[in-house]
């Protein structure tokens, strides 16, 4: 049987929830003889080259571009898992989600103390970049989600049992201290 | 204001229990309950103002704030927007000049929406100041509007009475009775005291052994067995016990309570009694919704009549020791005070929220003491069972239900009103029997029962088949189910909820969002069985009744009627957020100044 494949992607996230990932220290060599990695930061591959079996999505959708990469994921991935706040409801980044997007922009580009040579206004608009969207959307309101792992970062523990359970097929032990809030 | 606040609470012996009779006395008077007057009443009965203000915040006809010299809460239930309430509302809004939930400039009159009030073979209807207005079309409207500038009393407001005790001197209502059928239990000829006199011949035990050998059971919706409850209740040994008629009957499309009380309510009484009896108890509380305050003093006479009788009071018919009396406590609008606990609550002078079970109020329910709540139709057959014996009503009905149901039948037929009919009625012939055609469904039990399809029609009316509390709204072909129907009672249960259960207060409002997701167009097929497992939390983490049931319109119409929802969602995709690019980008391109690129 040849090994599950699985893909990640940060968004709107702080990459912590990847870093938490790579905290399962030796325990990744334990991973990738376990599982294929596509599509990832992990590996630096850019684009999916083959149908995947799981996605790992940190962050929630704040432009265009999340919103592209996360219908890409849902397109080539059997099975989504929102992994940490973020992805799960927008998390800090969501923050801005009282305020309209307009004041957000101008604030930014043109208000915050630090711009001091904007004299002419300038909003970055080229075609080339993500557009932003009015608020950061949790990845559940944008795309079907299957799983969520709650943290922020999830424990690494609690990534690693996830996907072991979804590759083996096995119940996820989920003792309280790895999915406690305080 | 007239009387004095401190008089009120005075008349009511500045007793806190009695808070909702002394804040009904002040909206009465005063058309809502200001500041002061919350001081003064917390003042005098020796509670704290927020004590007040909890239980006045509850129900819906207490205000704060002033709701117009008169005050027209227009019901919208499902079979009012049925029968043609848009056009009524859209009346309303245009002779007053104000919209729905608001007070006209001049502060005279005052547009609101209520949850169904009672008069579904008669709508659309409506209470102002009290008085009860049926068969509203755009030109009455017009015609009460005019009244009401030209500042006429509300009783001039009533043109014509309806029939029998709603046109006497005491009531003088334009309401309807609607009786089809009588059957031999509740609409038979019986002379008042018969049963009384019968039981004061026996021992208490010996009238509920006669009542548990009759198989009663509760008409109030759940079918608890009478005499094990009145059994359940005299084991408990206490001082006091109190025996309380529940006449809240605000399950939408229910109306068999009010014709009882209007034509039968010495059936009604004589059943307190003959129960008061039973239990040992000396004093019984008819709970009676607000919306039927307009029958407060004819009933209120009939008690008299009943007293001057020694049908009430003291020793009555002579029996020493046989005292029983009655009073009338009225709700002020809230579906669940219908659920016995709640209505013990209420009946306290507080917020309608159920209590916990156990302990239940057979063991300790209205002051802690023992009590049993009855429906009105379940006392009612008491005092024929009484009269006539156990084996003559159970020869009656079906295996498990004996004797008759009296059903509340409106919506989409020919006779709307009331029909006794006995256990075991097929849907089919009661379909024929009303003079319906066409029908797409039936909504049995109201919002918290089950919509069926003509695939059960022909299945029976009875406790072992199809129970219902009485309530049949019969829903024609041209009927858009999800939108009139099953999105109407969702609201209604959202709107009713008291709050305290997270998944009733928080659930029914996500399933609501998940079905109007999918009357959008933008769901997608798997999601029609996601909303029903949605539905499974509603009974497994709720306290009382009404958070159980709130998602039975969801559930069983997507059990009987799937192709409805199918018609909706996207049959190609699996699932759909209902995302859009487009518009969640427009804003920040408008303001960058750029084109989406899509
Ligand atoms: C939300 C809710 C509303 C209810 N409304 C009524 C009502 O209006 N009238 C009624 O008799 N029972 C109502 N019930 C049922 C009562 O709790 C109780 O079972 C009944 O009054 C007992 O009387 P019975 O045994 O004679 O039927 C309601 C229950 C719930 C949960
Ligand atoms: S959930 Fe926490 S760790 Fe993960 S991306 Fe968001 S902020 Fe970072
Ligand atoms: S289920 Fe609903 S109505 Fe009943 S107690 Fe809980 S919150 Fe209140």
């Amino acid at each position: 049987m040849s090994k599950p494949v699985v893909a990640t992607t940060s968004l709107a996230g702080c990459f912590g929830c990847h870093m938490s990932l790579l905290d399962i220290d030796e325990k990744i060599l334990d991973l990738i003889e376990l599982v294929e990695f596509n599509k990832s930061p992990i590996d630096d591959i850019k684009e999916f080259t083959k149908p995947c079996d799981i996605g790992l999505i940190e962050g929630g959708v704040c432009n265009s571009e999340n919103a592209h990469v996360l219908k890409d994921f849902r397109k080539n991935c059997k099975i989504l898992v929102s992994v940490g706040e973020c992805a799960i409801m927008g998390g800090l980044p969501a923050l801005r989600n009282g305020i309209p997007v307009k004041e957000c922009i101008a604030e930014a580009y043109l208000g915050v103390p630090s711009v001091e040579n904007n004299k002419e206004g300038i909003l970055p608009n080229d075609d080339e970049l993500p557009m932003i969207t009015d608020r950061v959307y949790p990845c559940h309101e944008v795309v079907k989600i299957d799983y969520y792992l709650p943290g922020c970062p999830p424990r690494a523990e609690l990534i690693w049992e996830a996907v072991a359970a979804l590759v083996t097929g096995n119940e996820m032990k989920l003792p309280y201290e790895v999915v406690k809030f305080d | 204001m007239g009387k004095s606040v401190k008089s009120i609470c005075e008349e009511y012996n500045n007793d806190a229990t009695r808070l909702m009779d002394i804040l009904l006395e002040i909206q009465c008077k005063n058309g809502h309950i200001p500041d002061e007057a919350i001081e003064e009443v917390a003042k005098t009965l020796n509670i704290s103002k927020v004590d007040v203000i909890q239980t006045l915040s509850f129900y819906h006809f207490f205000t704060r704030d002033n709701i117009g010299d008169y005050t027209v809460y227009l019901n919208n239930s499902a079979v009012a927007d049925m029968m043609g309430r848009a056009d009524v509302a859209e009346a309303f809004e245009k002779e007053a000049g104000c919209k729905f939930e608001s007070l006209s400039e001049d502060g005279k009159i005052g547009l609101y929406s209520t949850s169904c009030i009672g008069m579904s073979d008669q709508e659309p209807a409506a209470i102002i100041n009290g008085k009860v207005f049926t068969k509203l079309d755009p030109y009455k409207v017009k015609d009460l509007v005019l009244d009401m500038k030209a500042g006429k009393t509300i009783d001039e407001m009533v043109e014509k009475y309806g029939d029998g005790h709603n046109a006497s001197d005491l009531v003088k209502s334009m309401v309807f009775n609607n009786i089809r059928k009588k059957g031999p239990v509740l609409f038979s000829d019986y002379e008042t005291g018969t049963s009384l006199k019968k039981v004061t011949g026996m021992t208490p035990d010996e009238v509920v052994g006669i009542v548990k050998d009759s198989y009663l059971r509760g008409r109030g919706g759940a079918g608890f067995p009478v005499g094990l409850k009145w059994d359940f209740c005299r084991r408990t040994q206490s001082e006091e016990t109190y025996l309380m008629c529940n006449a809240d009957e605000g399950e939408p499309g229910t109306f068999k309570e009010r014709v009882l009380l209007t034509e039968k309510p010495k059936l009604v009484f004589e059943g307190m009694a003959v129960a008061g009896y039973a239990l040992d108890a000396k004093q019984g509380i008819l709970y009676l919704r607000y919306e039927y305050k307009y029958l407060k003093n004819y009933l209120e006479s009939v008690l008299n009549e009943m007293r001057e009788a020694n049908l009430l009071g003291k020793n009555i018919l002579g029996k020493e020791g046989f005292d029983f009396d009655i009073r009338i406590q009225f709700g002020a609008g809230a579906y669940v005070c219908g659920e016995e606990t709640a209505l013990i609550e209420s009946c306290e002078g507080k917020r309608g929220e159920p209590r916990n079970r156990p302990p239940f109020p057979v063991q300790k329910g209205y002051m802690d003491e023992p009590t049993v709540v009855n429906n009105v139709e379940s006392l009612c057959s008491v005092v024929r069972i009484i009269e006539k014996g156990a084996d003559w009503f159970t020869m009656m009905g079906s295996r498990e239900s004996a004797g008759t149901k009296l059903l509340s039948i409106s919506g989409d037929c020919k006779y709307q009103g009331v029909y006794e009919i006995e256990w075991g009625m097929r849907i089919r012939d009661i379909i024929e029997m009303v003079g319906a055609e066409d029908v797409k469904a039936i909504q049995v039990g109201g919002p918290s029962g089950t919509l069926i399809s003509p695939r059960d029609f022909k299945r029976t009316i009875c406790f072992e088949d199809l129970p219902t509390g009485g309530s049949m709204i019969i829903i024609g072909h041209n009927r858009n189910l999800l939108r009139d129907i099953v999105l109407n009672f969702t609201e209604f249960f959202i709107e009713e909820s008291c709050g305290s259960c997270t998944v009733c207060r928080a659930n029914t409002v996500i399933l609501k969002d998940k079905l109007l997701k999918i009357m959008s167009g933008k769901a997608g097929k798997e999601e029609i069985d996601e909303l029903k497992n949605w539905t499974k939390f509603n009974k497994m983490a709720n306290r009382c009744g009404l958070g159980q049931t709130a998602a039975n319109p969801i559930l069983t119409s997507i059990e009987n009627f799937r192709e409805e929802y199918e018609k909706h969602v996207k049959m190609d995709e699996d699932f759909d957020t209902g995302f859009d690019l487009a518009s969640a980008v427009e804003e920040s391109c408008d303001y960058v100044g750029r084109k989406p690129n899509l």
